[in-house]
């Protein structure tokens, strides 16, 4: 078997693609010691091993995740795909290697380099996205709901079933700057929607009073002889203030400007427009 | 609209640290009773102010709505007489539950002095209930709270709990049963307005956990706001510390298997502000440690100061595979700062450590934990004694 050599893996990107790269490693016999995305720049002297993506080929990975490690595991490696782990490709893999290996002892090799960096990677993420379910601010727009967020990992699929269920029967969008996806719940269906840029209408007078009142609240709650601000920015880190209402104080009317890349997307009442891009994620919408 | 999330969810913190997640308001500031150490007390001149039920209903489902809240903590000073206060805050609960459908949580203070009835009733349109004890014992009460008796508070906690238990019965025998206050019941203590011991205000907590069922007590030092020859001078600063000790003290009774009378006795009856409770305690128990990693009961792992809930929990799982040292107890994250002066690992002490006796820990510890300054103090605050999860937990924690 090849191994610690210089062997590169190329996938495009969906988990679906690094999937088949496990399933390539068992196939061909061989470790490869980077597995990237195709967003790196590419060179003329790249030697890397395009993996082509087989969804056949990426189930029977996937499925035998369950029966031969274990349904935590693959738990693990699903959550571990949407962390921004800077190597999470080749953390799940060697976690898989070791998994079809050694079983569902993997889970308890708390000490193990590999697994101990991937649970942690989760943590991360499942962390920030707890902290997102009590960050995000809705705007109301007509009949919708509009957030904007800008996390570190790709949260919306773990936010869509707390915000669904709270939402029920609403209409609601939640855009993930970052990643450049939206989160769109309406008719009892959520989605996940590639967008490129998001620009919001003007917020009506309602919507201003309410914001108005909310910061009024969040300024009277603090007690004045014990204000402790490294303790605050402890618990919510500065990087979330951005999107919150209450520390908003630009302009008491509109503010959240997202820049537009290529779309201009008008939202409120218009959110069915944006449901013809591609679908990235079909997600339970109940 | 609405879902009650079973781990509470924080919406933001406010500036001196706390977790918002309610909407904590007063449907009136009026009161006619007459409390020394409430600003709201009769005999203060301050602006009153009330809500009606329906404005009050708006403005929760409206911040609701943005996210802004997880739900409502309804409280209330008393206006005209009891049963009218109760009656005004049923009025806005069933608005905001029958006509608005808003399903998210409720916190509603039960009013001392109303009918059973009308607690009944605000129980079934609550997750939650509470009644402040605020003073935590009789002879205070009667001095500072003088329309309050022990009675009046202790009575209706019973009634609460009482349902609650019920409830709990009639559930299994009718699935359709309405649900009464199913977060459960809560109350809170205010530290540092009388003389109490901590003493006194943990074994009460220990108390009111095990005898009615609660599922929260808070502390809250007081922050003097009236002069008064009974009360604190105005110019007294609130008791952090002590404050912190006791939540800490709290956790150790709920989480951690201790009972109040291992942690203070009558001899000594505060606790040391220098040094947190648990580690107090392993420095009085010395002869039960060091413990070893790789043999200790789990118990015995959440008596280590240093250790947490979640640090014994990943030891427990790590050891099945095979022995630790101290590089894996740092790899499962254990602090050990604290944790190296009580424990071994395959029968060796932390290299470089040098300890000869049990009065060098003890200079140790106290060196590191000098009496900090005021400044010092609220940083205290920060430390990660506070779980994720328990930050969590304060939900109902806005005092
Ligand atoms: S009953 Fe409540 S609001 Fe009224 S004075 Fe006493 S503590 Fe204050």
């Amino acid at each position: 078997m090849l191994d610690g050599t210089d062997l590169v893996y190329a996938y495009d990107g969906t988990f679906e693609g690094l999937m088949c790269c496990v399933f390539e490693s068992y196939e061909c016999k061989e470790i490869p010691c980077l597995i990237r995305p195709p967003s790196d720049q590419q060179t003329i002297f790249d030697t890397s091993k395009w993996i082509e993506t087989d969804s056949q080929k990426a189930d029977r990975v996937y499925n035998s995740i369950p029966v031969r490690i274990s349904s935590e595991a693959q738990e693990l490696v699903k959550l571990g795909f949407l962390t921004c782990e800077e190597n999470k490709e080749l953390l799940i893999f060697r976690f898989l290697r070791s998994g079809f290996k050694i079983g569902g002892k993997v889970m308890t090799m708390l000490t193990d380099e590999v697994v101990c960096s991937l649970q942690k990677a989760v943590r991360h993420l499942t962390s920030e996205s707890h902290k997102f379910k009590g960050f995000i601010r809705f705007s109301v727009f007509g009949e919708a709901l509009v957030a904007v967020i800008e996390p570190k990992n790709y949260v919306l699929p773990l936010l869509s079933a707390h915000f669904c269920d709270r939402y029920n029967g609403e209409k609601f969008m939640i855009y993930d700057k970052t990643h450049s996806v939206a989160l769109i719940y309406q008719s009892n269906r959520a989605e996940l929607i590639d967008i490129e840029g998001l620009t919001l209408p003007n917020v009506d007078s309602t919507e201003a009073k309410y914001r108005q009142l909310w910061k009024q609240f969040y300024n009277t709650i603090a007690i004045e002889g014990r204000t402790n601000p490294r303790c605050r920015m402890t618990l919510m880190p500065k990087r979330y203030w951005n999107q919150m209402t209450e520390f908003d104080n630009k302009s008491d009317l509109f503010q959240i400007q997202v820049q537009v890349a290529e779309t201009k997307q008008a939202i409120a009442n218009d959110i069915d427009k944006t449901t013809d891009k591609t679908t990235r994620y079909q997600i339970q919408g109940d | 609209m609405g879902n009650a999330a079973k781990a509470g969810i924080c919406h933001s913190f406010s500036a001196d640290g706390r977790c918002i997640s309610l909407l904590k308001v007063l449907m009136t500031n009026v009161c006619v009773f007459d409390c020394k150490y409430c600003i709201n007390r009769e005999s203060n001149d301050t602006p009153r102010a009330a809500f009606t039920p329906h404005e009050l209903a708006e403005l929760t489902i409206n911040f609701y709505r943005r996210n802004y809240i997880e739900g409502l903590f309804l409280s209330s000073g008393v206006i005209k007489n009891p049963n009218y206060t109760a009656e005004q805050m049923i009025k806005a609960l069933e608005l905001l539950r029958n006509v608005y459908h808003f399903n998210g949580y409720i916190h509603v203070k039960a009013i001392p002095g109303a009918d059973s009835e009308l607690i009944t009733r605000l129980g079934l349109l609550a997750d939650r209930m509470s009644i402040n004890i605020e003073l935590p014992s009789q002879e205070s009460l009667r001095l500072l709270a003088p329309s309050k008796s022990k009675e009046s508070i202790l009575r209706p906690m019973g009634l609460i709990s009482t349902k609650i238990q019920e409830n709990r019965t009639d559930l299994v025998k009718y699935r359709h049963a309405s649900r009464f206050v199913p977060a459960g019941q809560s109350t809170q203590l205010i530290v540092g307005a009388t003389p109490d011991t901590d003493h006194k205000i943990l074994t009460l907590t220990e108390g009111l956990y095990k005898k009615y069922g609660l599922k929260r007590v808070f502390f809250s030092a007081y922050m003097p706001v009236a002069e008064n020859s009974l009360l604190p001078a105005i110019d007294t600063k609130p008791p952090l510390i002590r404050e912190h000790r006791l939540y800490q003290a709290d956790w150790l009774l709920r989480f951690y298997g201790f009972e109040a009378k291992e942690l203070l006795d009558e001899q000594n009856p505060n606790f040391n502000l220098q040094v947190d409770p648990k580690c107090n305690w392993a420095l009085n128990n010395m002869d039960k440690f060091p413990v070893e990693i790789n043999r200790a009961s789990h118990e015995m792992l959440l008596r280590v100061p240093g250790i947490g809930v979640i640090s014994a929990q990943r030891i427990m799982t790590a050891r099945r595979n095979g022995s630790l040292d101290f590089t894996s107890l740092k790899k499962l994250g254990v602090v050990l700062k604290r944790a190296q002066y009580f424990i071994t690992c395959q029968g060796k002490i932390m290299e470089g450590l040098k300890i000869t006796s049990d009065s060098t820990i003890r200079t140790l510890m106290s060196d590191r934990y000098k009496l900090p300054s005021y400044q010092e103090q609220l940083r205290l605050f920060e430390e990660p004694f506070i779980s994720r999860e328990e930050v969590q937990e304060c939900l109902t924690g806005q005092i």
